[in-house]
């Protein structure tokens, strides 16, 4: 008989907050677009001596937003932390990050379908703290060629030099660490957990969340055992984990985890033991390396940071900040779904900020949910749905009356469509005949005739219905 | 120790660590001590900032460095980056240690190797263009020195180790800037213990300083060439830092007056840090008045130094004249104080009484464990605080600490470390809270308590260059009457208060409340109009 196992994953999501300013120095806050290397750095961020971090504010009060969003107990006494370990990216020996007071704690989100029993899934959320950056490496041998530091592959030759490059216009650009405790069991799971973060932090505005350009970072602990429940709360986990670093997209989270998951499986089935490790995602190969890290468990000598005075934030200053958070994916997605919008029209206006913030807007001209209002809120989001560049750009109230004039002039008079049905279909025969051997576009092109005899004005739905039954009724 | 090592990216020859082991233990064995207090209940304190918090800034961008300016220190760039070795091969134990050996090569400007760098009056050195253009030069006779640990624009900035050698600083330090602005001249970067670490200026990179008043004696560290300096009239000030002792030991040494202000009243930015929480810049000179003037210019807000936002910051509200009750630890006075000393302080003491002051006898019982809970707490911040110098963006590597340098990182790397750190880092932080306590205690007026305390700086009078150079324990007790001080972040004024037959100077300190620098310079003027001590100076022996 097949064993069964039980995975257990735990996310590390690191989130570049998009402040103008960095974290503990008034050095620009856009590594990304800088044109140089080294450009956006000062005494702080380079780690000269003498120089001493203030810490920023907004990056605080964001930090604090994310919490908020995220379900989050908020310490209203916390601190920074020096986290020791050296490598060339790290100038000061040391990140300025959280230990033991972090911002928020104990915080849950879900995945899952809502409207499902047994649908959703409640993922906790252990802590989301703040720190700052590193620099960036590059590496170059004397060949010229350049690899990023997630590329472990080894080309260099004994005579050939391998040197590393350090920009530090990244260092010191705050960071948002969300770590999820191992509730999620699967690597579908884990692509939702990470997107849900990606959709909450964007809508907070504090952060553009870009797994390609690296302002969204993953990493995945995995570990599995053997048995068919899940493990109750205070059960003892299994005693190894297994870090996933570097993974650059969703898709990648994906199929790295499952990856794991089938190593794993494999080793756990021949009764050994899963050795504690580090692997790194190799884009180019589609596959996962084991990274060379120290053997020994890290000791990061964690203590308060001297230079810069505790955080307390006061009720008030914590209602502040929740009154700053506007409607949420999740909540413009139930909103909609209340209102008759389609499921597919609520997951693309849900996704996208702007449009979500303008349907929310449009309902708000409308009048509230709920009775007459609903029909035309339905049909409002299902016309966003295609209308998105529309809808970042005008106003609520633009919407709703463009809407209005549109639907007022669509032609839905039955005979003079009935008139331009029959036109067209007399008009193509090919199309008629295409359409009969079973080549849908035929539909396509046969309505887009229509349109042209109306003008773009026709109702869409209607000379569908209308050209299905005349093609039926001609066979 | 080997562990350790690795720890604090040192690479270590097996000679060193078997020197460090047992020196380590030595130490471990006194601060041993600590565990028998009981701090039940005790919060740790890691700062003394009367619970300031938030302080930070607004999400403003400010001008950065050029990629030049950026890239200046380094030793290798290539386009636009700084270089080093491939980061692979960064975390594995290189094949050879080069051990940095004493270096003397550099030429010695005074007799008692007190200037590492004398600072031009040309053009384009930002300091003296920027002196010559002010305005609001209010003294501009005044020549003044910096403690190489003083971060000086294009200026060379060693903090007296060779791993800084040829460093040109890209910025200055805000209190460099501060006196440039009010006419300070600043003429020279004075000699000092490597990285502060010191109780006898031996410790630096460059050579020892040596005590005006008699050449075979140290001058007292950290901030040995500043003192010296004073003392010898090279200038009328100069600038040190207290971080356990190194401006009120090198000025009780050489005979002249150091202020060690409250922590947070002098901005730290831009001075090379040694142990953060306890680190105080201040000034050396001759008289109460010189001092109190150059103090006035130092002091205040400072934007890039977020522990300055304290908001207590009002001087007692008394009037001077209600300065009365002087403490005297009894402590401070005990039997390992030489007896030289204590007559020299009591015979000040009884001058203020014949002048109007009360004494009082008052205790400070926890203060005995000041040098352990400073060793533990200032060995783990500079260790941390000694992280960035891996050579890569300015200056040279690792290799290049001196002995006492290595050997502080690896004691607070181990003080710090997983598994050790509540038995000794969080536990010397409850320990400090009790000493502070002692403080507030003894400076409670209704519950008895006094507005100024006296003691000795230093159990001894100046001793020996080389005598306690193999005994870092009998060194770091040098420190015993200055750290508690620092712990509690409070302010201190040496002053010269005697001399040993020898004609070796005696100083002693006044020790006041957070904030309680006006009184100190009160009591301090009053002393000083009633003596003679602080215009004593050297004969100019043929030496």
């Amino acid at each position: 008989m097949e064993k069964t196992y039980i995975t257990v994953i735990g996310l590390e999501v690191h989130v570049e907050l998009k402040t103008a300013s960095k974290m503990f120095c008034g050095c620009r806050n856009d590594p990304f677009h800088a044109l140089k290397p080294n450009i956006y750095t000062c005494p702080v961020c380079l780690g000269l001596p003498g120089a001493l971090p203030v810490p920023n504010k907004e990056a605080i009060e964001w930090t604090v937003m994310a919490g908020l969003a995220l379900g989050c107990r908020i310490n209203k006494e916390s601190r920074f932390d020096r986290k020791h370990y050296f490598y060339p990216d790290l100038p000061k020996g040391y990140q300025i990050s959280q230990y033991e007071k972090p911002f928020c704690v104990d915080g849950k989100i879900t995945i899952g379908d809502i409207r499902e029993i047994g649908g959703i899934r409640k993922i906790r959320i252990r802590r989301v703290h703040l720190e700052e950056d590193t620099g960036k490496l590059m590496h170059r041998s004397n060949t010229g060629n350049t690899s990023n530091t997630g590329n472990t592959s080894n080309t260099g030759t004994k005579d050939r030099e391998q040197v590393t490059l350090v920009d530090f216009n990244r260092s010191g650009v705050p960071l948002l660490e969300i770590v999820t405790e191992p509730d999620i069991r699967s690597a579908g799971e884990a692509k939702a957990v990470a997107q849900k973060i990606q959709g909450i932090v964007r809508f907070l505005g504090i952060s553009d969340a870009d797994m390609e350009k690296g302002s969204m970072r993953l990493e995945a602990n995995i570990s599995m055992f053997k048995g068919l429940a899940l493990p109750r709360q205070g059960q003892a986990l299994p005693n190894y984990k297994v870090e996933l670093k570097n993974i650059n997209s969703f898709r990648f989270l994906e199929r790295a985890i499952d990856q794991e998951i089938n190593r794993q499986k494999k080793i756990l089935s021949c009764n050994k033991a899963v050795k504690q490790q580090t692997f790194g995602w190799d884009t180019e190969r589609q596959e996962l390396k084991p990274q060379r890290v120290k053997e020994e468990a890290a000791d990061y000598r964690y203590f308060p940071e001297p230079d810069i005075p505790p955080i307390s934030l006061s009720d008030r200053q914590i209602s502040d900040i929740r009154n700053q958070i506007s409607d949420l994916p999740d909540e413009v997605f139930e909103k909609l779904l209340k209102a008759g919008v389609s499921e597919q029209a609520a997951k693309v206006i849900s996704s996208n900020k702007a449009v979500a913030e303008k349907i929310i807007g449009v309902i708000g001209v409308i009048g509230e949910i709920g009775g007459d209002n609903n029909k035309e809120i339905r049909d409002i989001g299902n016309w966003l749905m295609h209308h998105q560049k529309l809808a970042e750009t005008a106003s609520a109230e633009e919407l709703v009356g463009m809407f209005r004039r549109e639907k007022a002039e669509v032609v839905g008079d039955e005979g003079q469509l009935g008139k331009w049905v029959e036109e067209a279909v007399t008009e193509n025969r090919k199309a008629v005949e295409d359409w009969r051997q079973g080549k849908e576009a035929a539909m396509q092109f046969l309505i887009g005739q229509v349109q042209r005899k109306a003008k773009g004005k026709a109702d869409v739905s209607l000379v569908r219905n209308m050209l299905s039954s005349k093609l039926a009724n001609d066979l | 120790m080997e562990h350790v090592a690795g720890l604090a990216n040192l690479e270590l020859t097996e000679e060193e660590i078997d020197v460090y082991t047992k020196q380590l233990r030595d130490i471990l064995g006194y601060v041993e001590k600590l565990q028998k207090v009981d701090t039940t209940g005790v919060e740790p304190t890691y700062q003394t900032i009367d619970g300031t918090v938030n302080g930070w800034r607004e999400d403003e961008v400010r001008p950065s460095l050029t990629q030049a300016e950026a890239l200046s220190g380094a030793k290798r760039v290539a386009e636009g980056c700084f270089v080093t070795e491939n980061v692979f091969e960064f975390n594995k134990a290189r094949p050879s240690v080069t051990k940095a050996g004493p270096f003397l090569a550099r030429s010695n400007r005074d007799k008692y190797n007190a200037i590492l760098t004398e600072i031009f009056n040309t053009e384009g050195s930002d300091l003296s263009s920027a002196s010559l253009q002010s305005a609001e030069r209010s003294d501009p006779s005044r020549i003044i020195g910096h403690k190489d640990l003083f971060l000086t624009k294009g200026v060379e900035t060693t903090a007296g180790s060779r791993v800084l050698e040829g460093f040109l600083p890209q910025y200055s330090a805000t209190v460099v800037e501060k006196l440039e602005k009010a006419g300070y001249r600043a003429k020279y970067k004075f000699n000092c213990d490597a990285w502060a670490h010191g109780s006898s200026g031996e410790n630096s990179d460059f050579g020892a300083t040596k005590n005006p008043w008699s050449q075979e004696f140290t001058p007292g560290g950290s901030s040995s060439g500043s003192a010296a300096a004073v003392a010898a009239g090279m200038v009328d000030l100069a600038t040190g830092t207290d971080t356990g002792g190194s401006i009120r030991l090198p000025a009780s040494f050489c005979g002249v007056t150091g202020l060690k202000p409250t922590y947070g009243v002098v901005s730290r930015y831009g001075i090379v840090a040694m142990a953060s929480s306890l680190d105080s810049p201040g000034v050396i000179g001759r008289t109460v008045e010189e001092v109190e003037k150059a103090f006035k210019v130092m002091a205040g807000e400072d934007e890039r130094d977020a522990t300055l936002s304290s908001k207590f910051k009002v001087q007692s509200s008394k009037s001077s004249s209600k300065f009365k009750v002087i403490g005297i630890p009894k402590e401070y006075f005990s039997a390992g104080v030489d007896d030289e000393v204590k007559s020299a302080v009591m015979e000040a003491v009884s001058v203020l009484k014949e002048n109007g002051f009360k004494i009082k006898e008052i205790t400070l019982p926890n203060s005995k464990y000041g040098i352990a809970v400073y060793y533990l707490v200032q060995t783990t911040e500079a260790a941390s605080n000694l992280g960035r110098y891996d050579g890569i963006r300015y200056g040279q590597d690792r290799s290049f600490f001196g002995a006492e340098a290595k050997r502080r990182i690896m004691l607070g790397t181990f003080a710090s470390s997983a598994g050790y750190s509540a038995k000794f880092f969080e536990k010397a932080a409850r320990v400090r809270t009790l000493i502070i306590k002692d403080f507030e205690n003894a400076f409670n007026p209704p519950a008895g308590g006094v507005d100024v305390l006296i003691g000795p700086v230093s159990p001894t009078p100046p001793f020996k260059l080389g005598e306690k150079t193999d005994d870092p324990l009998q060194m770091y007790l040098s420190d015993i009457l200055t750290v508690p001080v620092n712990l509690a972040g409070l302010p201190a004024l040496a002053l010269p208060c005697g001399f040993t037959k020898d004609n070796l100077p005696i100083g002693m300190q006044l020790i006041g409340p957070r904030w309680g620098e006006e009184m100190l310079f009160e009591v301090g003027k009053v002393y000083q109009r009633l003596t003679e001590w602080h215009r004593r100076r050297q004969k100019d022996k043929k030496d």
